[in-house]
């Protein structure tokens, strides 16, 4: 499967989708943690939770994904916030998504609180592949009407079936 | 007198132009108040977004032109220019 991420394509002939990294049964639609590093645990734990890391990673991949926040946030704006780190426990790159219905404070851009996360961890050795991801992210959290509806999904079935459409648009493009 | 100007510059940093490079970059461009956008693969974006920055993946050796019109356009592709010289800090 690692192929279909980082194989043969050209850097710009390959454009990321959402299904190729975030891992949808650890998609969370309420996360109840109100800080950065609790709600950044809750994701990563969630990785764990479904064997995408090994369990004596998670201190330390929560520890760099922190190391990277103090250099400043990755509260990117409009509500969305995208911590990340590169670790070698993972030989492809991952992801999951959470939601807080009320907002967590994660010192953003825009001062504003975030609702919106995606977390990304990849391999040392594949930085086309995070910033790959985080074109799609950026891209599609352009649209505020998908932002809206990611925001009120009520389900990790509904937060899927979000990023499938998402996905399937870029097709017709 | 609304100025114009352009510059080609490369990404030299060995992870390309990612999250915190586009954070500089966009916050950069903000501190000018001309209109500042990057031309790349047949896409205009604008440098003061770091949604839209993030957009390109701009690879090392990736060479992104920039275009700058209004005051201090001049100034601010200097300074930006300056920035990726230095490789938004990340040099090795």
């Amino acid at each position: 499967m690692d192929t279909t991420i980082h194989g043969s394509y050209s850097l710009e002939g390959f454009i990321m989708k959402f299904s190729d990294f975030v891992c949808y049964e650890a998609i969370n639609a309420n996360v109840t943690a109100t800080t950065k590093e609790a709600v950044i645990r809750e994701m990563v734990q969630s990785l764990l939770n479904v064997g995408k890391i090994p369990g004596g990673e998670v201190e330390g991949i929560l520890k760099a994904i922190m190391k990277r926040e103090e250099l400043g946030s990755t509260g990117i704006g409009r509500g969305v916030a995208v911590p990340h780190t590169k670790h070698p426990s993972v030989n492809k790159l991952i992801g999951t998504v959470a939601i807080s219905k009320q907002g967590i404070d994660f010192e953003s851009l825009d001062g504003e609180k975030v609702q919106l996360l995606f977390l990304l961890i990849s391999p040392p050795d594949r930085p086309g592949d995070h910033l790959r991801a985080l074109e799609n992210i950026s891209r599609q959290l352009r649209d505020d009407t998908f932002c809206k509806s990611l925001r009120m999904a009520k389900s990790p079935e509904e937060v899927k079936k979000l990023l499938d459409e998402a996905d399937a648009h870029q097709h017709t493009h | 007198m609304a100025a114009f100007a352009s510059r080609t510059v490369v990404v030299k940093n060995p992870q390309g132009l990612h999250l915190r490079p586009a954070e500089l970059l966009a916050k950069l461009s903000q501190q000018y108040p001309c209109k500042i956008e990057i031309l790349h693969n047949n896409e205009r974006v604008d440098a003061k977004s770091i949604f839209a920055v993030v957009t390109l993946v701009a690879m090392q050796g990736t060479e992104l032109c920039f275009e700058a019109n209004g005051d201090n356009a001049e100034t601010a592709l200097e300074a930006i220019a300056k920035l990726f010289d230095e490789q938004f800090g990340e040099a090795e």
